[in-house]
Parts: C-alpha cells; sequence; structure tokens
C-alpha cells in the first residue's frame, strides 16, 4: 500500500482575514440595505406592493326615479353598456369586425377608422348600447375592446309628459324641466372602496370603504298622468283643429295648489333627441309669458267689491260700447247698453270694467294683481320660471289702469294665471303652487274675504251658462265657472292685427271647486278666436275626464241619482 | 424544555396552518358573496326593466286605444249613468239584513 503523502500546506494568515473581513462587509452592506428600505422607504414600496393586488372600485349609484302622485314611473334609469377600444392592443379579424359593425349598427369602416387612431389609448366605439346587444358583443371575445357600465334615463309617457319632467344629458346631468330643477336630489353620488384583487381579477378581500354610494333620492310629482294624457290628448286635437302655432294647458288642484297636469304644444319626444327644437323645448305655461286680457276682469272686480265700491247688482252704463279715456278709445263687441256688475263679468265688458277700474286708486288695484301673484315667481321649482310684469303703480297712466284692468299692458304666464283662480275656487286664499306631491293640507294667503269670493264665485259661474261668454265650457253633471280671455298678441311692442291669444280659465264643481284648469291657445287660425270658442271646449273636455278619473261627485245631476228613501224596490232594478 | 419546545413548535405550525385555511375559507364565502351581489345587481337591473315595461304597457292612450278599437267600449254619457249614494245604499243594506 502507498501511503498517501500528506503534504503540510502553510497558508499566510492574512487570506483568511481577508476572506472573513469581505464577508463581514458583505453582511453589513446588506443589512444596510434591508434597515434602508425598511426603515426610511417603507411606505413607498408598501404602497408600490399593494398596488398590485388592491384596487379602487368604483360602485354605482343609480339616479332617483320620477313617480306621478299614484307610484307611476315617470322617468327611470336603466343599466346600459358603453363599448370602449384600445387601440394599442385591439387585436380583430375581419369577421369579427363585421359582426361588431353589425352589432352596434355602424359602419365597419368607422369603427375602423376609430380603432386604427395608433397613438390613443382610449376610444368610445358606441355609448349606451342596451345591455343584450354589450353581451353579445362580449361573446365575440374580441381584445382590447372593454365595456364601461352607465346609466340610460327612459321616459316611459314619451312625448306626455316631457315638459315637466325635462332630460338628463349623456353624463346623466339633468338638463330641463325637473330633471334640472331637482339634479341634487336625483342625481346619486359614486361610492368607492378599496378591495383586494387575486390574478383573475378577481376581488377576494374588502379593505376599506372609501365612500358608501349614495343612490339618488326618488321623487314624487303632483302629476296624475291620466289627466295629464287627458289633458295633453285635448290640447293636441284643439292646437290642430285651430291651426294654432301653440298651446299650453295647466290643471291644478284647486284645495292643495297642486299641478296636476302641465304640458305645452309643440312637443319632442325625450327618448328620440333627434326632434328636439328650441320651439319644441319651451314650457310655455311656465317660461314664456303673455297679457292674459279678459281672464283678469274678475281681480279688478273682486277688489272693487271688497273695499265696498260696487257689490254684484250695481248698475254701469257699457253704452254706446265705447268709451273715450284720454286720447284713447276702450271698445266693446257689442254696445251691451246698462249692464249689472255680475253682467259684466258674464259678457266681459272692458267699458264696464275700465269704469269699474277707474273708481280705484292704482295703489288698491296694483296690491289687488300683487297679491294675487302677478308679476311674481311661483316658486313652483322649475328652473328658468317667468315672472311676468307688473309695473309699479305710481307710474300708471289712468289709460293704462283702464287697460291693465282687462288685462292689457300686463303680463303673466299661464301658471301664474291658474294660480291667481285658486283665490276664487278656495274662498278668497291664494294657494302656493306645487310640482311635488303634497301630503299635508296647505295653507294660503288671504287675498280676498269669503263673501266677495263667493260672490265672485256665482259672477263666473255665470259665464258659462247661457248668456255667458263660455257656454261651450259647461260639462253635463256639473256646475262649471270660469272667465274666457281673448288678447291681441303683442310682437315687438305693436298689437299684431288678427293675431290673437286666447284663454279660458276655470274651475269646477262650483259648489266646492275641486280643479283648476287653464287652456291658453296661441295664433288660432282656423277662423275661430275667442277664448270662448276655442280654449273653453279644452276646458270641458279636459275637466269632464279629470272629474270623471278622480270620482268627484256631480253637483248638478240630471235625475240620474239613485235615492232609495222613498222606494226601496227602485234599487233591485237598477 | 427541549420537549416543551418541540410541542410549542408544533402549536405553532398548526395555528399557522390554520390561519391560512381560515384565509382561504374567507375569501372563498367573500367570493361567494360578491357573486350573490353581482346577482342581485342582475336582478335589480332586471326589475328596472320590467317595471319601464309595465309602465309602458299601461300607458293611458294604450288602453284607451284597446278598448275603444279592440273592447269597442265608450265612455258613456253623463244621462247614462247612475249615481248611488253609499249613505242611502248603507242604510238600505241595514234595514234589509234585519228582514229574513
Amino acid at each position: 500500500m502507498i501511503k498517501p503523502e500528506v503534504r503540510q500546506i502553510k497558508l499566510s494568515a492574512w487570506r483568511s482575514r481577508l476572506l472573513f473581513g469581505l464577508l463581514a462587509l458583505g453582511l453589513i452592506g446588506l443589512a444596510g440595505r434591508a434597515a434602508y428600505l425598511q426603515g426610511m422607504n417603507y411606505d413607498f414600496l408598501q404602497e408600490k406592493g399593494e398596488s398590485r393586488y388592491s384596487r379602487i372600485v368604483e360602485m354605482n349609484a343609480d339616479r332617483g326615479m320620477i313617480t306621478d302622485r299614484n307610484g307611476h314611473i315617470l322617468a327611470i334609469s336603466s343599466p346600459v353598456a358603453s363599448v370602449y377600444a384600445d387601440p394599442k392592443v385591439i387585436d380583430i379579424k375581419p369577421e369579427q369586425l363585421k359582426q361588431l359593425a353589425g352589432l352596434l349598427e355602424m359602419d365597419s369602416t368607422e369603427i375602423n377608422a376609430r380603432i386604427s387612431r395608433e397613438n390613443s389609448r382610449f376610444v368610445y366605439l358606441k355609448r349606451q348600447v342596451v345591455p343584450d346587444i354589450a353581451e353579445k358583443i362580449m361573446k365575440l371575445k374580441i381584445k382590447g375592446i372593454y365595456f364601461a357600465s352607465e346609466s340610460k334615463r327612459y321616459y316611459p309617457e314619451s312625448e306626455f309628459a316631457v315638459h315637466v319632467l325635462g332630460f338628463t344629458d349623456i353624463n346623466d346631468e339633468g338638463q330641463e324641466g325637473v330633471e334640472r330643477g331637482w339634479q341634487d336630489k336625483l342625481a346619486g353620488e359614486l361610492g368607492r372602496r378599496r378591495v383586494l384583487k387575486d390574478n383573475k381579477g378577481q376581488i377576494i378581500e374588502d379593505v376599506e370603504n372609501i365612500r358608501a354610494p349614495k343612490p339618488g333620492e326618488d321623487l314624487v310629482l303632483s302629476i296624475d298622468r291620466r289627466i295629464q294624457y287627458r289633458a295633453h290628448a285635448e290640447l293636441k286635437e284643439a292646437v290642430l283643429a285651430n291651426n294654432a302655432k301653440a298651446g299650453s294647458i295647466v290643471v291644478l288642484d284647486a284645495q292643495t295648489g297642486e299641478i296636476l297636469a302641465l304640458t305645452n304644444l309643440p312637443v319632442y319626444n325625450p327618448n328620440r333627441r333627434s326632434s328636439i327644437t328650441n320651439e319644441r323645448l319651451r314650457n310655455r305655461a311656465l317660461i314664456d309669458t303673455f297679457e292674459p286680457g279678459s281672464t283678469l276682469k274678475p281681480f279688478t272686480v273682486a277688489i272693487a267689491m271688497e273695499i265696498g265700491k260696487v257689490n254684484a247688482n250695481t248698475v254701469l252704463q257699457t253704452a254706446p260700447g265705447m268709451w273715450q279715456v284720454g286720447r284713447k278709445t276702450i271698445r266693446d263687441v257689442s254696445n251691451k247698453g246698462e249692464l249689472t256688475v255680475a253682467q259684466i263679468i258674464q259678457q266681459s265688458s272692458n267699458v264696464g270694467t275700465a269704469k269699474i277700474a277707474l273708481s280705484l286708486e292704482s295703489q288698491t288695484m296694483w296690491e289687488m294683481f300683487n297679491r294675487s301673484g302677478f308679476g311674481a315667481l311661483t316658486n313652483s321649482g322649475f328652473p328658468g320660471e317667468a315672472s311676468g310684469i307688473l309695473r309699479p303703480y305710481n307710474k300708471w297712466r289712468p289709460i293704462e289702469q283702464a287697460t291693465m284692468s282687462y288685462g292689457h299692458g300686463i303680463s303673466t304666464s299661464l301658471m301664474q294665471l291658474a294660480r291667481a283662480y285658486t283665490i276664487f275656487a278656495s274662498g278668497g286664499e291664494l294657494k302656493p303652487i306645487s310640482l311635488l306631491k303634497q301630503n299635508m293640507p296647505v295653507m294660503g294667503q288671504r287675498v280676498i274675504s269669503r263673501d266677495t269670493a263667493q260672490a265672485m264665485n256665482r259672477m263666473l259661474e255665470m259665464a258659462t251658462k247661457p248668456g255667458g261668454t263660455a257656454p261651450l265650457a259647461q260639462i253635463s253633471g256639473y256646475r262649471v265657472a270660469g272667465k274666457t280671455g281673448t288678447a291681441h298678441k303683442l310682437i315687438d311692442g305693436q298689437y299684431a292685427n288678427k293675431r290673437y291669444i286666447s284663454t279660458f280659465v276655470g274651475y269646477a264643481p262650483a259648489s266646492n271647486p275641486r280643479l283648476i284648469i287653464a287652456v291658453m291657445i296661441d295664433e288660432p287660425s282656423a277662423g275661430k278666436y275667442f277664448g270662448g270658442a276655442v280654449a273653453a271646449p279644452v276646458f270641458s273636455k279636459v275637466m269632464s275626464g279629470a272629474l270623471r278619473i278622480l270620482n268627484i261627485p256631480p253637483d248638478a245631476p240630471a235625475n240620474n241619482v239613485v235615492t232609495f228613501t222613498a222606494t226601496p224596490e227602485m234599487g233591485d232594478e237598477g | 424544555m427541549f420537549k416543551l419546545n418541540i410541542f410549542l413548535v408544533f402549536i405553532l405550525i398548526a395555528s399557522a396552518l390554520g390561519v391560512v385555511t381560515s384565509q382561504h375559507m374567507v375569501r372563498k364565502l367573500f367570493m361567494a358573496l360578491e357573486n350573490e351581489k353581482g346577482i342581485e345587481r342582475k336582478l335589480d337591473v332586471e326589475w328596472g326593466r320590467l317595471q319601464l315595461e309595465q309602465s309602458t304597457l299601461i300607458m293611458h292612450g294604450r288602453i284607451e286605444q284597446i278598448a275603444k278599437d279592440r273592447l269597442n267600449m265608450t265612455v258613456p254619457a253623463a244621462s247614462s249613468i247612475q249615481i248611488v249614494s253609499i249613505n242611502d245604499a248603507e242604510k238600505r243594506l241595514n234595514t234589509e239584513g234585519l228582514k229574513p
């Protein structure tokens, strides 16, 4: 056996020390680095790390619904998807493009143009796609096409309630009407929360709620969609039949001041925005003013009666049907001779009203108009409402005071006019109007005494009877009160020849008024133009429909009440 | 001493595994919850759509049209309506109810 040779090698000591030194240095370096990362850069690194798996997601909050007073939907938000693409990532085969174009109802060349914008990383292909279509597109599994959830507003009543409701834009901001006036209440607030996501993008843990989503509040309007429909349909018929330029109608609850219906023509369809023009957009009943004409006479007469200047039976001479005031002449349609105050209202005499007006102080008359709400906003909450014009009384000349008494030289919106009639319908109180449903009885502001209001009520009822200006306003089964108005249209400060605004404001049942309806037809040009011939029939049709809808018992029944007291057997047959 | 340490090490491992499994379970349950929430959202959407559909179907104009055209109904004239007072009717029912 050969013994291995063992050689003793003598290493110099410095080599081991050097090695030790280097290792120690390395260790110190590592420890230093660790301390640096852990200590000084901790927050930054933690954040970086978290950003790999933690995400902030937004939680949708729907815009509130708008319903009518009975809970029927007038506006509702429904989720839709917006399809967008990332042109850098997109990878689409020609047949996929064809299918996509078909589903989106777009031209495939247009899609191609959009997705080939190299320098952009975000391009909408189409916004507000219905969920069914979005799902089909999802199934095509095209790389680089994504979906964002949005919501779209639908208006099931389409054009019937559009001027009240208004509409929202593509970003869910109210642009008109209630949608705009109550935007803050209706709009929801997006919620945010931080979550952890796994590599498949699924949420695996809730970390924190940054902000809870706040869904928009639902809004219950005072509108009754059945009456709204009736009002719109009848107004449409009348505007067509009279070949008129425009028309408006307002239905108020006489006891609460709630707006039960409000509509105008021309109109647009909120679900098809291309039909919108400036003319169609206008909510005339609230934002347009006009000279009310004779519908203002009852207010002049009421204040004269209130302060004791006249009573219903005071006789005034209106012959020869014209009256010189200063350099101007006030005219009646015909020579009516001697009239009582009640007949002045019934037959709508300008001369008679002017004579009453000039017996009053201008301040007294101004105060009456002012307290009746003319020249002041109605505070309905509707955006863009007009206040009308009631000039200060110290600037009135006698002729102006005279013409104002029958509604010229003063301007008002149809809504103000309808509201002012709550004075006669509610026994002397001006009721505040409201677009939202009221759950409590409302307090009005007393303008005239109950006695005067009742006397006016009787006069206004006479106007709808034979011999009055508005027999066409009658409704079988009910007692009706109201006043016609026919005003020359004011165009550029001049009264236009043969252009009229026909109005009728009235209420029913006269024994215990429940509804006030004001109708305005702008420029009827099919021959008839008197308020009693053009606007009163609309009133009658809408009122009879509304009374039936609301089940209001007739106060002038025509022998059709079944009574049991006399002959109990009768009930078995009927 | 050594035995105790070994024992504690086992307990430590066991509790660590426990933490892991419970975390796993939490995530599983959370995912299930998210799933249910998703379904809730979908049902919500559908409910909205059904409401929309309903309100379109019960539009006053549509009902009137159907009543008129398909069912040949008309609004009765005021003269052909009989009005029954509830008070009278109740009185009569009460007195009749006493009769055999």
